[in-house]
């Protein structure tokens, strides 16, 4: 999942003062939490509230997109709804405010979350964990399943580092640890009983498969 | 690359020539005024026993003077045998095979390959992280540039350094299975030596010895006497992987609450040239075991007395 968080209402509002029929779209593809028509709905409510509050007329709608990254589902079900409409708020991830603002250039769309990574929810309780930074060389065959480029604070090819202990990082996030992730992958592989793939020397990566704006072409 | 190897450092013809070692630690600060990381190198060297000293690189990811800077001036100025600490933390590939070729040019003969703490951990916090490579990495590295003349693409270089390289060990490691592993690789990578956290317990570092032995490379542990009580606590409430065995804290507290300040010292010398002179006794019988990375920060006056102990074996 595409794990998204909210933009401040401030900044909102700055984007969509001076614009009064504001079209609010969800997603209902992969952003996490779920951006959705019902979210739409209530980002649609708390932007009028608070418009109202700061003397700001802004009247909104709330639709939703099945899946924002694909251009042609977006033009077919969007292109017929955007009369009148002056601005668009997406609550997609960033590639779908993108695509939105290529397929309908006419009318700009703000992003309504800053998107942060690719991720999960391990459990309930709101807590997402990325897990994928999409590094174009996977090596999670040869690490138990856990990605040590996402996972490891360093990205490290040949960890633990010394600021592993017990199982924890040496990097905090809200005052609490994050596991280790070589810890992991060592307890992992030791499970597989595939500890050779723990010892092996890994050489330096081509860190270029990660420098954008990256190309894919016709390959599927 | 652990097949190649030739020692261009005093402290790696020593090891080769089957002498046992003690190295010593520099902290350059913030600032361009390395006269105290002199002195104390000055100091070390005047031991007669210490034959090259560490110089630390923006240690816990603290920003100082460049380690490769200090280690030459401290090297002109004094003598004394450096060995440059070089993290990867701060440095892609192109700035780590600079420097190298700048430590090189400089006449520094060994380098310590080190990953480095986060800088989130560091006083920039919000520094980007680089780690293009890490330690593991920088050790092949470095040997393919000593060994081979040959940069990380494979471009020639010319007339490449004469350098030695070791890495980082942590003998109190929770996992030491793990750990043995994770050095195994950095064995196989060309670490020619390794110095070793902390180790305050014997039994620490003797099972680690035991278990790194087939290895085949020189390690030094490393060992830190405090002194005064405040040291030994310190590294036994908040320094991971270090362990102080109860009995070392219970007679550095009783003999840190001695009224007199020079009766004081004394006894707490003599405490810390006994127990590690004893330490030092056991650790050498171990074959891996080639020599001791002393960490005495400001407490220079126990060195020669432990080394002498130990060279007397009495």
């Amino acid at each position: 999942m595409i794990v998204v968080r909210p933009k401040p209402l401030d900044e909102l509002l700055g984007f969509l003062q001076g614009h009064k029929k504001i079209l609010i779209i969800g997603c209902d593809g992969c952003t996490t939490p779920p951006r959705g028509l019902r979210e739409a709905q209530t980002f649609a409510n708390l932007i009028e509230l608070a418009g109202k509050v700061k003397g700001l007329a802004i009247s909104p709608k709330a639709a939703t997109l099945p899946k924002t990254c694909d251009s042609h589902i977006v033009y077919s079900t969007m292109a017929n709804q955007l009369a009148n409409v002056e601005a668009m708020l997406s609550l997609a991830c960033g590639i779908g405010v993108q695509v939105l603002n290529e397929v309908f250039p006419g009318v700009q769309t703000y992003p309504g979350n800053d998107t942060i990574f690719n991720g999960m929810q391990e459990k309930e309780g709101g807590i997402f964990d990325e897990r994928c930074r999409a590094c174009g060389s996977c090596i999670l065959g040869e690490t138990g399943g856990i990605c040590p480029i996402a996972r490891c604070a360093k990205s490290l090819l040949n960890g633990p580092c010394g600021g592993c202990f017990e199982g924890k990082c040496e990097v905090t996030f809200n005052r609490e640890k994050h596991d280790c992730a070589w810890y992991l992958i060592y307890n992992r592989l030791k499970e597989l009983g595939r500890l050779e793939d723990f010892r092996k020397f890994r050489l330096v990566r081509n860190w270029n498969l990660l420098v954008g704006p990256r190309k894919q072409v016709g390959v599927y | 690359m652990r097949d190649k190897f030739t020692p261009f450092s005093e402290l790696m013809k020593k090891i080769a020539a089957g002498e046992f070692v003690y190295t010593g630690e520099l902290e350059p600060h913030k600032t361009t005024d390395i006269s105290e990381t002199i002195e104390w190198a000055r100091t070390l060297k005047a031991t007669g026993k210490i034959t090259a000293a560490n110089v630390t690189d923006n240690p816990q990811s603290t920003a100082c003077i460049s380690s490769l800077v200090a280690a030459y001036i401290v090297q002109r100025d004094t003598d004394l045998e450096t060995i440059y600490q070089l993290r990867t933390a701060d440095r892609n590939r192109l700035a780590l095979v600079s420097d190298v070729l700048g430590a090189g040019a400089l006449g520094l003969r060994n380098i310590l390959a080190l990953t480095g703490d986060h800088p989130m951990v560091g006083d920039n916090p919000e520094a980007k992280p680089v780690f293009d490579l890490d330690g593991t990495q920088l050790i092949a590295l470095i040997k393919q540039i000593v060994y081979e003349g040959k940069d990380p693409a494979g471009k020639d270089i010319a007339n490449p350094p004469k350098i030695n390289v070791g890495a980082a060990a942590q003998p109190g490691a929770d996992l030491l299975e793990m750990e043995i592993l994770k050095i195994a690789r950095k064995a196989d990578a060309g670490a020619e030596f390794f110095q070793t956290q902390v180790v305050f317990d014997v039994h620490v570092a003797l099972r680690f010895l035991d278990e790194a032995s087939n290895l085949g490379v020189p390690i030094l542990i490393g060992i830190f006497p405090p002194k005064n009580y405040g040291y030994a606590e310190y590294f036994s409430k908040f320094v991971p992987g270090v362990t102080v065995p109860d009995q070392f804290l219970a007679d550095l507290k009783k003999l840190s609450s001695i009224s007199d300040k020079a009766e004081r010292k004394r006894k707490i010398n003599e405490y810390n040239v006994d127990y590690f002179y004893k330490f030092i006794h056991e650790i050498r019988k171990k074959p891996a075991c080639k020599g001791c990375h002393i960490m005495a920060v400001g407490y220079p006056e126990v060195i020669e007395p432990i080394v002498e102990r130990v060279e007397k074996g009495a």
